[in-house]
């Protein structure tokens, strides 16, 4: 059931708006120089921060349909009573999440480098975090999405709607190490900051399948 | 067979004592209409059953069940068939038994409230489940929906299976009642 659960998702993801985090991602990039104008130096080196500060806003643009339209319709309690055990839906949303999003933003990294002026060596730096903390990213972006679900159906017995926004704030945080760590490592090539961002990066893939199941859990009325 | 044991279930929901100390036995060949004004926790007591739920005190014992609320749980952009097969492989049957079977390649979104209805029991009654739990099943149901659930239900209890409804409705045939809020 998993890997039809997989496909289902990965087959919404690509069918609703899979464009909208690469695309997001391609603005980002093209604005930037405008905004800070067109210094090659300055934008080579600001280039891999501004666009891992896009990859992980693009991670988690599509949350509101990670979970809650599965909650909402059912789903995720079918899901349950045909044996699926909460993790495993999660972790079947975390694989379909990344597969729609990090082998697209892994390409879209290449038109992004141009626009920026990011060098060859930098440009592999970027690609090899890309490769290593979008898993971490997606994990996140689920997470965020299970638990905005849940803050939204206990702020909706409380009588406050749309509170569920604030959880996926409250856990930005949490993402905060990855972008530091790729970033570095994407500046100056050190490999303690690769190791250090594979770390953050297995981290939340190992803890994201218990959050996420657990908010599930705690969102079933 | 046992296929649903509640003894001394009680459920607490928002902080608020919903039903205490209901007790009843459902084995095979065997039905039962969960009755009560709006409000008292007829849903509720579905969802229980169903382990969607965590009761407060006292216990229960379950057998692998099939489930139909008012969540339709079939994904809007596929046809009907496609969406239906994603729970279980073999439909037709059921479609056919529902009077859907003319609506398997229509999107699920264009269908009706009473057809999707009729989808969701279509599920219900395609699963090897045992035991079935239905929260008002009637809902949206037309006359011939009405006749064609009873049917179903007739041949599942037939075939050893139980169901256990939740309807404020009379539901055709002879249903023992468990009144909450009584």
């Amino acid at each position: 059931m998993i890997g039809a659960l997989i496909l289902r998702d990965l087959r919404r993801g690509l069918a609703g708006a899979a464009w909208l985090p690469v695309a997001f991602f391609l603005l980002v990039a093209t604005l930037v120089p405008f905004a800070v104008g067109p210094d090659a130096q300055l934008l080579a080196r600001i280039g891999p921060g501004a666009l891992w500060i896009a990859a992980l806003t693009a991670a988690l643009l599509p949350i509101e349909r990670l979970i809650e339209p599965d909650r909402a319709d059912g789903v995720l309690d079918q899901l349950a009573l045909h044996g699926v055990a909460d993790e495993t839906t999660a972790v079947a949303k975390i694989a379909a999440h990344w597969l729609s999003f990090g082998p697209l933003l892994f390409i879209a990294a290449f038109p992004a480098a141009v626009l920026l002026g990011i060098d060859p060596a930098a440009l592999k730096r970027l690609l090899l975090s890309i490769w290593i903390g979008t898993p971490g990213l997606a994990a996140l972006a689920v997470a965020v999405a299970a638990l905005t679900a849940g803050v939204a159906v206990a702020a909706l017995t409380a009588g406050l709607p749309r509170a569920g926004s604030i959880a996926g704030l409250l856990l930005l945080p949490v993402a905060v190490p990855l972008l530091i760590f790729a970033a570095a490592f994407c500046g100056d090539g050190s490999n303690q900051a690769l190791a250090l961002e594979a770390a953050i990066s297995i981290l939340l893939l190992a803890g994201a399948p218990f959050v996420t199941a657990a908010a599930i859990r705690a969102a079933r009325t | 067979m046992t296929l649903l044991r509640f003894e001394d279930v009680s459920l607490h929901r928002g902080g608020r004592l919903l039903f205490e100390g209901v007790s009843f036995v459902l084995g095979a060949g065997e039905r039962l209409q969960v009755t009560g004004q709006n409000g008292v926790g007829k849903s509720s007591l579905i969802r229980l059953a169903a382990g969607l739920l965590r009761e407060a005190s006292g216990r229960i014992e379950r057998s692998p069940l099939a489930l139909a609320d008012d969540n339709v749980a079939v994904d809007r952009e596929l046809t009907l068939k496609q969406a239906l097969s994603f729970w279980d492989g073999s439909v037709g049957t059921a479609m056919e038994a529902l009077g859907i079977a003319c609506l398997a390649e229509v999107p699920v979104r264009l269908l009706s409230s009473g057809q999707l209805k009729r989808s969701t029991l279509a599920r219900v009654a395609a699963s090897d489940a045992k035991l079935w739990l239905l929260d008002e099943p009637l809902n949206a149901l037309d006359g011939d929906g009405a006749e064609r659930l009873s049917r179903i239900i007739d041949a599942h209890l037939t075939a050893g299976g139980a169901v256990l409804a939740a309807s404020h409705q009379a539901i055709a045939g002879e249903w023992p009642k468990l009144e909450l809020g009584a």
